[in-house]
């Protein structure tokens, strides 16, 4: 078992530091206005620019790691944008959402970004959620809700630590060096 | 076993007899197509190859292609910096589907490579733009990527762990009333599904309808596909992808005919009667919140777009001549025209459309798609409601936050543009 993999599946603690509807866009999530920045390491300052007041508590590092952001249906929906998962990243947030459009999950698994698929949770901002494998428990309410596993084809690359390793494991093993 | 069109290409670029829905598959990718977003895949490829002793070399330069189509020209120096940074990547791999900021051979990713014949029946292409589906209209397919997903094809030339998707069949039958287009019937089925209605699953369309429709109808559809979550949509190939291939591409090798079996297995069946439809527009702020334009008729709009991935070609902008030849834009409202390529914009010229639509006081601006995603030209102010042929709607998705975003057909696009408010094209605009 490799060190990212315990990582994946240990229980985490963290508070819902902000809490959103349905269909949350990566045009919120990384303003198009921002994307001639790239680089993993320079796009964590934009996350969720145009709401400024939450943008600027992330900037001053008011959060401590694994700090929540609750969605709903279909997160992460619109553009390829990979920006939106690094810019997540890059704050170490953890994402809980009711469900996840299908190329910001990819990107965020790619990325080691942790993303929690829970259809049924109830969560308010300031709640303490426990998340551990199989579920989610909402501390403050004292309720419990199921977590959907990610697609099998995803744990492979969560097991490996990212795509970027678990590509170069591939490369490797192709022309014969592993 | 009995498959449908995207079971048979996997199965084919798997070298297998036939996959099931939920396999776990390693697809061959015919064409993996990226734009601006390249820096960001070269960083990522470099850094896969980080550590390992050997060169960088990407599996197949002619299978990629690299469109600059987001902000074109550069609008800042680190745009330009970055383009510059991927013409040397481009020079050193030796990728030949290239293509710059030049009026010979630019346009909209989207349409650069249906119209150069990149695209295949049955092709696998993979591009780091969610809008990759709209290449389903030629049979391929085609779904949007991530930068390290596009850097780990660059190196291996497969799509690592795809999971074989379901597919959601719908069959338009019957001929669309006056002034209802391709647009109204995707802005349609979005608000049926949901925006997330088709996530994981691939949109497969049949029907009489779409048996008549052009490619350039065909690649609305499957454009916008993604609006409803769906991994891909897709039109199986037939006489006009040939047609299409042949006459207007360019493309004089065989095809590979891919069609679904009759009996094919699908997760849901749709049917939709075109003659039923009405021209619809999509309301702020998702794109499944779709409205009969008469529900909006009156809305004031303060800039008016015709353009993108969406709706820029020529049949387009032919309408929005159509409808505004000898009219005027009226005053006060900002009409701005992006031709799709501009192979597009010198047909649209050479037939006296851009004429007709500058004369009724629209600026015609050069090929490129910057303004719908906020990034390159055409600002909205604050509480600005712009009208857009384009495909998305969110929040700030054309820059400003404080504004909203109605998404509608070229037609009312310019039925709107004489009148200044939100326009039915059949009774308003006289």
């Amino acid at each position: 078992m490799t060190t990212q993999m315990k990582v994946q599946t240990s229980t985490l603690v963290g508070r819902v530091i902000l809490k959103l509807g349905n269909d949350v866009s990566t045009d919120v999530i990384y303003p198009g206005r921002f994307m001639a920045t790239v680089l993993p390491a320079e796009t964590p300052q934009y996350a969720f620019a145009d709401l400024a007041e939450f943008n600027t508590q992330l900037k001053k590092k008011t959060f401590p790691p694994h700090s929540i952001l609750v969605g709903g249906n279909n997160f992460g929906c619109g553009s390829s944008r990979e920006q939106a998962a690094s810019t997540l990243k890059g704050h170490e947030l953890v994402i809980v959402a009711r469900g996840f459009a299908r190329i910001f999950l990819q990107n965020a698994i790619n990325l080691g970004l942790r993303t929690i698929v829970c259809p049924e949770l109830e969560a308010s901002e300031g709640d303490d959620l426990e998340v551990s494998e199989g579920r989610v428990v909402n501390r403050t309410t004292l309720k419990s809700y199921p977590i959907v596993s990610l697609p099998k084809a995803r744990q492979a690359i969560i097991n490996a630590g990212g795509l970027i390793p678990f590509t170069r494991k591939r490369l490797l093993e192709k022309v014969g060096k592993n | 076993m009995s498959m449908t069109v995207v079971q048979k290409i996997l199965a084919r670029a798997t070298g297998q007899a036939s996959v099931n829905v939920g396999d776990v598959v390693e697809p061959a990718v015919d064409l993996a197509m990226s734009h601006e977003n390249a820096a960001l895949v070269i960083n990522q490829f470099t850094e896969i190859y980080q550590g390992t002793g050997l060169p960088s070399r990407v599996w197949d330069p002619s299978k990629i292609a690299i469109v600059f189509d987001h902000r074109v020209p550069a609008e800042t120096s680190k745009t330009a910096t970055n383009q510059k940074k991927v013409r040397e990547f481009i020079q050193a791999q030796g990728i030949t589907k290239f293509h710059d900021i030049r009026g010979d051979e630019g346009g909209i990713c989207h349409q650069i490579l249906p119209e150069n014949g990149y695209v295949r029946p049955g092709a696998v292409v993979v591009g780091t733009d969610s809008h990759t589906t709209s290449h389903g209209a030629l049979g391929a397919f085609a779904f949007g990527v991530g930068a390290t997903e596009m850097a780990s094809i660059w190196t291996l030339g497969t799509v690592l762990n795809v999971e074989v998707p379901g597919t959601i069949k719908v069959v338009v039958n019957g001929e669309f009333a006056s002034f209802v287009s391709p647009k109204d019937l995707i802005l349609h089925l979005i608000g049926k599904l949901s925006a997330e209605g088709a996530n994981f699953k691939v949109i497969e369309f049949h029907g009489e309808t779409i048996r008549k429709m052009s490619t350039s109808g065909r690649l609305v559809l499957c454009n916008m596909a993604v609006e409803a979550g769906a991994t891909s949509g897709i039109v199986p190939a037939d006489e006009e992808t040939r047609r299409y291939l042949r006459e207007e591409a360019g493309v004089g090798e065989s095809l590979d005919m891919v069609s679904p079996d009759p009996d094919a297995e699908y997760e849901r069946v749709i049917e939709i009667d075109a003659s039923q439809l009405v021209v619809t527009v999509a309301c702020p702020h998702t794109v499944d919140n779709v409205r009969p334009v008469l529900s909006v008729q009156g809305t004031a709009v303060h800039q008016i777009v015709i353009g993108s991935c969406t709706n820029g070609r020529l049949d387009d902008l032919a309408i929005a001549a159509k409808i505004l030849k000898g009219r005027e834009v009226a005053k006060g409202v900002r009409m701005l025209i992006f031709p799709a390529s501009w192979r597009i914009y010198k047909e649209s010229l050479a037939r006296g459309y851009l004429t007709d639509l500058i004369d009724a006081g629209a600026v015609v601006m050069n090929p490129g798609c910057g303004c719908c995603l906020g990034v390159h030209q055409g600002a909205l102010a604050d509480g600005d409601v712009a009208l857009s042929t384009t495909n998305r709607n969110f929040v700030g998705r054309m820059g400003n936050p404080k504004s909203e975003v109605y998404l509608c057909s070229p037609a009312v696009a310019a039925a709107s543009a004489i009148t200044g408010v939100i326009t039915d094209p059949g009774k308003g605009a006289n």
